[in-house]
């Protein structure tokens, strides 16, 4: 075989004089007489774009970044994409056609979502629950509590290199899964409660369940705890990351674990109290710092504070009847609606007109996992809302994001945009 | 009712309308005019110190009678007080308020999604652009009541405007200053940048 | 009249019966290892993304089915699952990571959303991704079981087996948007997006 030198005639020379890159800038081709510009490759800033569809970003968020080097100067982040309308839909849907729409915006906490909308409908026609239903609801919450953080935990692991602890949490969360299924036949979107009262009595084996998963919770707590608390890996990529001070905090308005790590003792369950929490025992796990690392510390904890309020619940749970006695709110069972003449044109009319509040308007905000979750309904009198407005936990505390993230590296930007435990959703609604 | 109705009342007189119950919360209509003093006053005097802010967004009624109005749900956290503050805006005309993002941060995307969806414009506001829709989204604002439901286009229209839109056009200017990057685009991409990606110029032009 | 050689011009099956044995086997090793590692690319939105990321956890596992390795890259995905509800906003993303994805590519559309809109026939959201994107699997649920979703892969191996390497079928060519931008006459998207059943009711606001 013969060797051949072949000669190259580049079109445009890959290095200048002084052995630089010569960058060659968009439509230069237009105009080959004009000079290129000469590159400044120091100071310059890169525009990097995350998203909407990337692993790390927790559903259809997207991130705009300027990026000096490695180090973040601003970031901007942009919404909207999973944006479904739900507030103008639930203009046009009764109160208790509103309810399986709240399962959709923070799809991770669904009973939470549920009993939210049903206090803020409740407040609003000047309904109180039984006292079972109250217990039966706490359950709900604190359920979904549990399985909103370990969602967290989860994709939070993943996003700074931990897999196993995906895994272990989602199991956990399985088992909340058949309990919710068990209850209300549904896995993720539960639907749980209904205005004045809920869908279904819980079933007979569901204590028993939920009593025997309270027990065995708190060892897979300790064992994600044993691989994560003290890992240097773990540690060295979120101490000192995105720090947040408490009145920062307080003057984005940010709620829930956001807020208590920054040391702002704020828990609505403990300061306007709801379903009876004041006569809970538990404690609100406030952090100091504000990083990354203590937003994981609080949530962790308030893991085991929601399974020892299960616990209690469990303990005190009421018989009785879960509904109201109303007939113009709750429907008539079915045997009677079939049977009885005055049952009947009940049940017709809550179908057919729904059930109609008065006029006025209530806000009702509650602890949700991501932080306080307030749903404000406005009446004028009929059946449907003029007004549903969530106030969304998670799209507020995305609004700190370019706050915390300037002068952190771009893997920061990852760890500090898990840490606001984002559902989109929510965002987005 | 929250004493602090009437404590607004001594300080700003004729600038607060009704103050009104409703399932236990208190309600305080206040003139536009007087809203941005009124949000400092809240903030500032120690008695009040509502340094929380809750939600801001706006209801529209179905009664063509009624006003729009403006909600601003605030919170003293120390006081574990709540307090609703509404401006009431006439819907079919100047549908324009002072921005409270100087007192409040939180307000910043609150007040861009009022804009989105109800088309209220926030005086100074940092950046009042469109936050859920994209941003020469040119069917209206959603949430308003003579909105359809579905929407103005038709189905297929709204599927053409969507997939039609150029991916690069979803930087915003100041996004492509950062990288220097708008100087160097050809001349047609310019083009089609300033005219957005629906064809429709933007408003603030 | 020309007489057309049926066998040939309809399926590319030689009408040879040594060359159609061959192609017959060079279709079944293709096609078993196509559907056998199946690489999903999640295009997850919402809720249905939980549910996929429940069936690729531990209990439901599809990485038995040859769907371990979860390609976030277009580039090196075979099968597009669109996992929880489509606006607007994202359709143009939907569209472009399709068009990034090398053939062969499948499309399974997860969930009630995905695949008709859902519960939100409103302004913000896509009918259905079909609108955009050629779909070869329904999985209908809001959201589907992961046991729905799996039945889905299944069901997608299925037509994967049945397909050939020796037939001119439009869908393993690139097909883009045509000139209007869309991918199937306006006609055709406005009667697929019209409500249906009780949906026609929900439209009064008071």
């Amino acid at each position: 075989m013969s060797k051949r030198t072949v000669e190259l005639d580049l079109a445009t020379p890959g290095l200048d004089a002084r052995g630089q890159p010569v960058r060659v800038p968009l439509g230069v081709g237009d105009a080959p007489d004009a000079t290129p510009p000469e590159p400044d490759l120091t100071g310059e800033h890169m525009l990097i774009n995350l998203g909407p569809q990337h692993p790390a970003t927790h559903g259809v968020l997207r991130l705009v970044v300027e990026l000096d080097g490695e180090t973040v100067v601003r970031v901007i982040p942009h919404l909207g994409y999973l944006h479904s309308g739900f507030e103008k839909l639930g203009e046009y849907r009764h109160y208790n056609q509103i309810i399986p729409l709240t399962d959709r915006t923070d799809y991770l906490s669904p009973m939470a979502n549920n009993v939210g909308f049903a206090l803020a409908a409740e407040k609003l026609m000047g309904i109180e629950i039984t006292p079972r239903c109250t217990v039966l609801r706490v359950m709900a919450c604190e359920m979904s509590r549990i399985i909103s953080h370990m969602v967290w935990l989860g994709t939070t692991s993943i996003d700074l290199g931990a897999f196993t602890p995906f895994l272990w949490a989602f199991q956990e969360r399985e088992r909340i899964y058949n309990l919710q299924e068990m209850w209300t036949g549904a896995r993720l979107t539960t639907s749980v409660t209904r205005v004045g009262g809920m869908m279904a009595d819980i079933p007979d084996d569901f204590v028993a369940g939920l009593r025997e998963f309270t027990q065995t919770f708190p060892r897979t707590l300790s064992e994600i705890d044993r691989v994560l608390t003290r890992n240097g890996v773990w540690v060295g990529r979120t101490q000192g990351v995105g720090a947040l001070t408490a009145a920062e905090a307080i003057n984005h308005s940010l709620s829930g674990p956001m807020l208590r790590a920054s040391g702002v003792p704020y828990d609505v369950r403990r300061d306007q109290p709801y379903l009876d929490y004041e006569t809970y025992d538990f404690d609100v796990v406030v952090g100091e710092h504000g990083d990354v690392y203590d937003r994981y510390l609080v949530r962790l904890e308030e893991c085991s504070q929601s399974n020892r309020i299960l616990q209690q619940a469990l303990v005190r749970l009421p018989d009785g009847p879960v509904n109201v006695a109303d007939p113009r709110v709750i429907l008539p069972p079915k045997s009677r609606a079939m049977n009885d003449m005055e049952a009947m044109i009940y049940h017709f009319k809550q179908v057919m007109e729904g059930v109609k509040a008065p006029v006025g308007e209530a806000y009702v905000g509650i602890e949700n996992p991501k932080g306080e979750l307030g749903n404000y309904l406005v009446s004028d009198g009929s059946a449907k809302p003029v007004r549903w407005r969530i106030r969304p936990p998670s799209f507020i505390n995305l609004s700190a994001l370019s706050k915390m993230a300037e002068g952190h590296l771009l893997s920061d930007l990852i760890a500090i945009n898990a840490s606001v435990d984002i559902v989109m959703g929510e965002v987005d609604r | 009712m929250n004493p602090t109705v009437d404590a607004l009342r001594a300080t700003f007189g004729n600038a607060i309308g009704r103050g009104l119950e409703s399932c236990g919360d208190t309600i305080v209509y206040v003139a536009r005019e007087a809203l941005l003093d009124a949000m400092t006053w809240l903030r500032d005097t120690p008695e009040q110190g509502y340094d929380y802010l809750v939600d801001v967004t706006a209801v529209e009624y179905r009664d063509r009678e009624r006003l729009l109005e403006v909600v601003y749900q605030l919170r003293s956290l120390a006081r574990r007080a709540d307090l609703r503050i509404k401006v009431e805006l006439d819907p079919h005309g100047d549908l324009t308020v002072d921005s409270v993002v100087p007192l409040w941060r939180g307000a910043d995307w609150l007040e861009r999604e009022t804009y989105d969806m109800f088309g209220v414009t926030f005086r100074g506001h940092p950046d009042l652009r469109r936050i859920l829709m994209w941003e020469t989204y040119a069917e209206g604002y959603p949430l308003r009541k003579d909105f359809p439901l579905r929407g103005r286009f038709s189905r297929a229209e709204q599927v053409r405007q969507a997939l039609g839109a150029n991916p690069e056009a979803h930087y915003s200017m100041e996004e492509l200053s950062i990288a220097e990057a708008y100087d160097e685009l050809p001349a047609d991409m310019k083009e089609r940048l300033r005219h957005g990606e629906r064809g429709k110029l933007p408003d603030t032009e | 009249m020309k007489r057309v050689n049926e066998t040939k011009e309809v399926a590319g099956q030689s009408p040879n019966y040594l060359l159609a044995k061959f192609q017959a086997l060079v279709d079944w090793a293709v096609n078993a290892s196509r559907a056998n590692s199946l690489w999903p690319m999640p295009f997850g939105t919402a809720c249905c993304a939980i549910e996929f990321m429940a069936t690729a956890a531990s209990r439901y596992d599809f990485a038995r089915f040859g769907m371990e390795r979860q390609a976030f890259s277009p580039r090196q995905a075979d099968v597009l699952i669109c996992a929880g509800r489509l606006p607007f906003k994202l359709a143009p993303v939907i569209r472009r990571i399709y068009d990034q994805m090398p053939q062969p590519k499948w499309v399974i559309s997860m969930g009630a959303c995905a695949s008709t809109g859902g519960i939100f026939d409103n302004y913000a959201m896509v009918q259905g991704i079909d609108t955009i994107v050629p779909v070869d699997v329904y999985v209908p649920g809001c959201p589907p079981r992961p046991e729905g979703l799996l039945y889905g892969v299944l069901l997608l191996h299925k037509k994967i087996k049945g397909e050939s390497l020796f037939d001119r079928v439009p869908r393993r060519e690139e097909q883009p948007l045509d000139d209007r931008g869309l991918r199937l006459p306006p006609e055709q998207i406005d009667e697929i997006s019209e409500p249906f059943g009780n949906s026609v009711h929900q439209f009064r606001s008071s």
